[in-house]
């Protein structure tokens, strides 16, 4: 029964998917710029294009589930979680992009030593990766996993700006660097807030019950 | 809804024959409230409606079981007045249904049934039914002619006005949209949410969005079993059972 509709569903689940891969590789990429010099930081602003590109495909597959199929329950739960999910993968893709462009400016640099940041980035892709897998498998524990370990992430972007604040105290020419990798830091930060909306969102599909509310 | 429930239906059993149509069906229905009674055809919806204005007396070889409550009165009792209790539950049903008689006598019909005789309160009768069921700007000038010649929207809006126009406290409906135009499909849902102030609306619907738009519980019935009630907005967001599920996602059978 609702054969077609069956198949559009399934499309938005590979759609979404895809998305979440590009993602994932979008952040990787940035973050391999972080640790080694490279020049592949082109790719992340083309990856970064193809994320704009699928949230709109995705969006408007949805509007038109909404629209055609007038879904409900588990249907119109998963349509309405992916629309806001993409929303937070758009995000990512940018940051990503803008944590690139950064390095961008980093990279002729003699001395960096981003570290500490190279661990939060760590944090931060597992949460992306791990909150796109709970997606695929609609698996409200990793999920929650996702959620609980944002704290994780913050911990780290204090400790990143405890040493970056000593790294200026002992030499105030470093001071434009320093705010550098806070920028970047703090978009790390941002990143791993993404992952826990789109990791609540699975929780919502799923189970029908938003982050801090009570079942209906 | 701390309310006393207006109807309270506890373990009701149905059989046609040795048929059972109704299995232990446990549900309170609230006053001021529109319930959407939903569920594939042949569920148990319709006779479940038509026990609780006993039109299932009509049918030879029907037994019941358990209990229904309207208010303090037990609806299954045999010494009950059937009439009375059909001017406090009436009923609105899926055909259009008007008495061949002009407008004004199709409303005036129930009040005369209950004894009113008086001409001025009459006219006040029906001319407040026919404002409360949004008919009255259209037929105010054309009482006295024949209600056939109204067009099918206005006949169903008719026989709601006909349907209180004695005042009952509940109002069963037996899938009143079904054979009407969207427009006038908008108009009888309008009308359900101003009747539920001074009514309990009970409502069979075949169509899912008129269930999501205009009530406030929804039931789901399968098989003569109720297999869930709820909030409406929770059924149609995540109800908890995978059959209730199935149904509305149009993945059943």
């Amino acid at each position: 029964m609702r054969n077609a509709f069956e198949k559009q569903l399934s499309e938005l689940h590979t759609k979404l998917i895809e998305m979440g891969s590009f993602c994932e590789e979008a952040i990787k990429l940035s973050s391999q710029a972080l640790a080694i010099d490279t020049i592949t930081l082109g790719n992340v602003s083309l990856l970064k294009a193809k994320i704009e590109q699928m949230e709109r495909e995705i969006e408007s597959l949805c509007l038109k589930l909404l629209l055609l199929q007038q879904p409900v329950a588990g249907d119109l739960r998963q349509i309405s979680a992916a629309l806001k999910m993409i929303t937070d993968m758009e995000r990512i893709g940018d940051q990503a992009d803008d944590i690139a462009e950064i390095i961008g400016y980093l990279i002729h640099r003699n001395e960096r030593d981003c570290s500490l940041i190279v661990e939060m980035a760590g944090f931060t892709i597992t949460m992306v990766s791990e909150s796109i897998d709970a997606f695929i498998k609609q698996d409200t524990i990793l999920a929650q996993k996702v959620i609980d370990d944002d704290d994780k992430v913050d911990e780290a972007f204090l400790k990143v700006k405890q040493a970056l604040i000593a790294m200026i105290a002992k030499n105030p020419d470093n001071g434009g660097y320093a705010l550098d990798l806070l920028m970047i830091a703090k978009h790390y930060e941002r990143i791993g807030d993404n992952a826990v909306n789109i990791a609540s969102w699975v929780v919502f599909s799923v189970t029908g019950v938003h982050k801090g509310e009570t079942e209906l | 809804m701390k309310q006393e429930p207006i109807i309270r239906c506890r373990k009701l059993s149905l059989w046609y024959s040795k048929t059972q149509a109704l299995k232990d069906i446990t549900i309170d229905f609230y006053p001021n409230s529109v319930n959407a009674l939903i569920g594939p055809s042949g569920c148990g919806k319709s006779t479940f409606i038509k026990t609780l204005n006993r039109l299932n007396d009509l049918i030879s070889e029907v037994r019941t079981e358990g209990e229904v409550f309207y208010r303090n009165t037990e609806i299954r009792d045999p010494g009950l007045d059937v009439t009375d209790l059909r001017k406090e539950i009436g009923m609105v049903f899926q055909k259009p249904n008007p008495f061949p008689m002009s407008i004004y006598d199709n409303i005036a019909y129930g009040p005369r049934t209950h004894g009113i005789r008086n001409r001025s309160e009459l006219d006040d009768i029906v001319e407040n039914a026919l404002k409360s069921a949004a008919l009255w700007d259209e037929t105010s000038d054309r009482l006295r002619k024949s209600a056939m010649g109204l067009s099918g929207g206005q006949q169903q809006r008719l026989c709601i006005a006909r349907a209180i126009a004695v005042q009952p406290q509940v109002l069963l409906m037996d899938e009143p949209t079904s054979a009407l135009d969207p427009i006038s499909t908008a108009k009888i849902e309008e009308l359900l949410s101003v009747l539920k102030e001074k009514f309990t609306i009970i409502i069979v619907t075949h169509n899912m969005q008129q269930a999501m738009r205009s009530s406030d519980t929804t039931s789901f019935f399968l098989l003569g079993e109720l297999v869930e009630s709820g909030n409406t907005e929770q059924v149609f967001s995540h109800p908890h059972d995978k059959r209730t599920e199935d149904y509305i996602t149009g993945r059943f059978g």
